[in-house]
C-alpha cells in the first residue's frame, strides 16, 4: 500500500511507545501513513525539530506547548497538542546518601504515601536538597513542586536542576543532585546502577497526570486535517493495543531495540507491568497504572488539564493565572480531538473540562456512547482544581 | 567601536573545540570560552558572562541550558533562543547546520549575523567530516566482513575470490538484502557451526 511518510520526533522513553507501536505493530500503515521516527537527543531538540518544521508531529512533554503558548522559554511557535500520548509514568527516586539516611530513620520506602515520603525526606534532609529533572516545563518539575508545596517540603531549602535523564544516575554518583524525577526507563536504570533507590511514583502525587502529548504546528493542524487525523487514529490504536495485558512483552521487545530504547526488555518491563525492583536490595514494589495509554480516556486532552499546568507555571513565574489559562486552554485541543476521533470507538466526554482531582474513585459519566469510565483522578492532599475558579 | 562580544562554545571534543574558536576569532575580535563537560554546566556558562552561548544540537546537554532562558536562571540578563528573535530567518540554517545558539537578550541582529554565519558553516563542515568519518568506518567494518565470507565460501566450496563474490550478490540480490548483510549473517552462521 502507498503511504505517505510523516517525520515524527520522540525522545527515547517508554510513553514514546504509541508512536513506536503504531509504526511497528502496523496501525499506521492502513490509515496510509509511514511514521518515519527520529530519535532526539534532548527535549529542546525536540521542540526545535516541530518548531522549524524537521518533524511534523512529536512526543512532547505535556507543559511544553503550554509554556511556548504563555511566552516562556525560548521558542514560541504555537503548538498543538491534540492528544495525550500517555497519562503517568514519571519516578522520584533519592541517591545513595539519601537512601541511607532514610533507612537509617526507618522508612519503609511504601512506594505509595507521599506525605509521609516527604516527612521522611524532611528529617533526614541536612543541608539544601537538589532534584534532578530532564527539563524545566515538564511534569515532573511540576507534581515536584506541587508535592513539595503541599508537604513538610515547603520549607525545606530544595533546587530543582536539568539533568538529561541517561546523565541522571552518574550525577547521583558524582554528587551534583540528591535525588530525582525521571521518566522510566531511567529511574530503573539508576537503581539498576546501584546509584539510587524509588521513593514514589509520580501517580502518588497526582493519580492522573497528562505526561506526554501528541503535538504538532498549530498551522499544520490547520492546513493538513487528513493527515492529522489519519495520525490520530494510527496513535489512539496503539495505544489500545499497549492497554492490553497480553501486548507488554511483545511491546516491550520492540521498545528495547538499539534503534528506539536500546535497554533491555526486562527494565522496560516493569513500567509497563508497574512492577519495580525499588533498591539495591531488590525490594519490590507493585503500583496500579504506573503508565496509562488508553482506559479512562486517558487519550483525551482536557481543557482543564492544560489550565491546570498554565496555573501551575503561572505561579512559578509570577503569572497572571487567569490569562495562562486564557491561552492555555486553546492549546489542548479537545476540539480537534473530537472532530477526528468521531465515528472511532474512541471515548469522547460530553464535556471538555472537569474538576481536575475531584474523581476520588473511577466514575462513569456521560460520553456519545454514555458508557465512559474515567479513572482516579485525586491529588495527594486531597486538593481539586477548578479551572474556573482561579483568578 | 563597540565592545567585544563573550562567546562560549559548549563541545565536549577538543579538536572540534579548537575549530570552532578559532573559526570564530577569525571573525571578529571576541572573547571565545569552551566548556567541555556538563557537571553544573549553566553555572560555569553563567560565570562567563556570555553574550552567545553555542551548542551541538546533537548534545544532550542542551536541555540543562533551556534553564537560562527563564528569567530566574543563573544568568542575570535574560537569554532568548535566537531563533526565535529578530535573526528569526538564521533558524533553519543553523538547525540543518546542527548549531542552536542562546543569545542574551537585547544583542541586535547586525552584531549576532556574523557570528551566527560563521558558527553556521562551521558546525557544518563539523558535521559533514563525523558523518564522513562514520560512514567510512562503517564501509571498512563491511569490507571486512565480505572479506571473511568471501574466504569462507572460497573454502567451503573450492571456487576463486570473484565467484565466491558473486555468489554473495546473487544471494543478496535474490532476497532483496545488502551484501553485507548476507555476509554478516553467512560469518555468524559458520561461527555458531565451527
Amino acid at each position: 500500500m502507498k503511504t505517505v511518510t510523516l517525520p515524527t520526533g520522540y525522545m527515547p522513553l517508554v510513553d514514546a511507545a504509541p508512536l513506536i507501536i503504531a509504526q511497528e505493530m502496523g496501525f499506521a500503515e492502513p490509515e496510509g501513513l509511514t511514521l518515519d521516527l527520529i530519535a532526539a537527543p534532548s527535549w529542546s531538540s525536540v521542540r526545535d525539530m516541530l518548531a522549524f518544521g524537521r518533524v511534523d508531529a512529536a512526543h512532547l512533554l505535556s507543559p511544553v506547548p503550554v509554556a511556548m503558548a504563555m511566552g516562556l522559554g525560548g521558542v514560541t511557535t504555537p503548538l498543538s497538542a491534540v492528544s495525550v500520548l500517555s497519562v503517568n509514568g514519571d519516578m522520584i527516586g533519592v541517591g545513595r546518601a539519601l537512601e541511607e539516611r532514610l533507612r537509617g530513620i526507618g522508612y519503609d520506602f511504601d512506594f505509595s504515601d507521599a506525605r509521609r515520603a516527604a516527612q521522611a525526606l524532611r528529617r533526614v534532609a541536612g543541608g539544601p536538597l537538589v532534584f534532578g529533572v530532564p527539563f524545566p516545563f515538564s511534569m515532573h518539575v511540576e507534581l515536584l513542586r506541587y508535592w513539595f508545596g503541599a508537604t513538610d517540603l515547603r520549607d525545606a531549602s530544595i533546587e530543582i536542576r536539568t539533568i538529561p535523564p541517561p546523565l541522571m544516575a552518574g550525577a547521583l554518583a558524582d554528587g551534583d543532585v540528591d535525588a530525582f524525577c525521571v521518566g522510566e526507563p531511567w529511574g530503573s536504570v539508576a537503581v539498576d546502577q546501584g546509584a539510587g533507590a524509588l521513593l514514589l511514583p509520580g501517580s502518588a502525587i497526582w493519580a492522573f497526570a497528562p505526561e506526554k502529548v501528541l503535538a504538532v504546528r498549530t498551522d499544520w493542524a490547520e492546513t493538513e486535517p487528513h493527515l492529522l487525523g489519519r495520525l490520530m487514529r494510527a496513535v489512539w490504536k496503539a495505544g489500545r493495543w499497549l492497554a492490553q495485558p497480553e501486548s507488554r512483552t511483545t511491546a516491550a521487545e520492540i521498545l528495547s531495540r538499539p534503534a528506539y530504547l536500546g535497554v533491555s526488555p526486562e527494565l522496560i518491563d516493569r513500567a509497563l507491568t508497574g512492577r519495580f525492583t525499588i533498591s539495591g536490595r531488590a525490594e519490590q514494589r507493585e503500583v496500579q497504572d504506573f503508565v496509562c495509554f488508553h482506559h479512562g480516556a486517558a487519550t483525551f486532552p482536557w481543557r482543564s488539564q492544560a489550565k491546570w499546568i498554565a496555573h501551575r507555571l503561572s505561579l512559578a513565574n509570577g503569572l497572571s493565572s487567569a490569562d495562562a489559562q486564557r491561552v492555555a486552554g486553546a492549546v489542548f485541543r479537545s476540539d480537534l480531538y473530537r472532530r477526528h476521533m468521531a465515528g472511532t470507538d474512541a471515548e469522547l466526554p460530553g464535556a471538555s473540562e472537569k474538576l481536575e482531582g475531584a474523581i476520588r474513585h473511577s466514575l462513569a459519566v456521560a460520553s456519545q456512547k454514555g458508557r465512559l469510565s474515567l479513572m482516579r483522578d485525586a491529588f495527594f492532599d486531597g486538593q481539586f482544581f477548578d479551572p474556573d475558579a482561579q483568578k | 567601536m563597540t565592545a567585544k562580544l563573550t562567546i562560549v562554545v559548549v563541545e565536549e571534543d577538543r579538536d572540534r573545540a579548537i575549530a570552532i574558536v578559532d573559526a570564530l576569532k577569525d571573525s571578529g575580535d571576541h572573547d571565545v570560552f569552551v566548556i567541555g563537560t556538563a557537571s553544573g554546566l549553566a553555572r560555569r556558562i553563567a560565570a562567563h558572562a556570555p553574550d552567545v552561548v553555542l551548542i551541538d544540537i546533537d548534545n544532550p546537554t542542551r536541555d540543562m541550558l533551556e534553564e537560562l532562558t527563564l528569567a530566574s536562571g543563573p544568568l542575570e540578563r535574560p537569554v532568548a533562543m535566537f531563533v526565535s528573535g529578530a535573526a528569526g530567518g538564521l533558524a533553519q540554517a543553523a538547525i540543518e547546520a546542527g548549531v542552536s545558539a542562546y543569545v542574551v537578550d537585547g544583542l541586535t541582529p547586525e552584531r549576532l549575523r556574523p557570528v551566527m554565519d560563521t558558527a553556521i558553516a562551521r558546525f557544518r563542515m563539523v558535521r559533514q567530516m563525523r558523518t564522513e568519518l562514520a560512514e567510512t568506518r562503517r564501509a571498512l567494518e563491511e569490507r571486512k566482513v565480505i572479506d571473511r565470507a568471501k574466504g569462507l565460501l572460497m573454502k567451503a566450496k573450492r571456487i576463486d575470490e570473484d565467484a565466491a563474490y558473486a555468489l554473495l550478490r546473487k544471494t543478496a540480490m535474490d532476497q532483496g538484502r545488502r551484501v553485507a548483510e548476507v555476509a554478516e549473517a553467512l560469518v555468524t552462521a559458520s561461527g555458531l557451526l565451527s
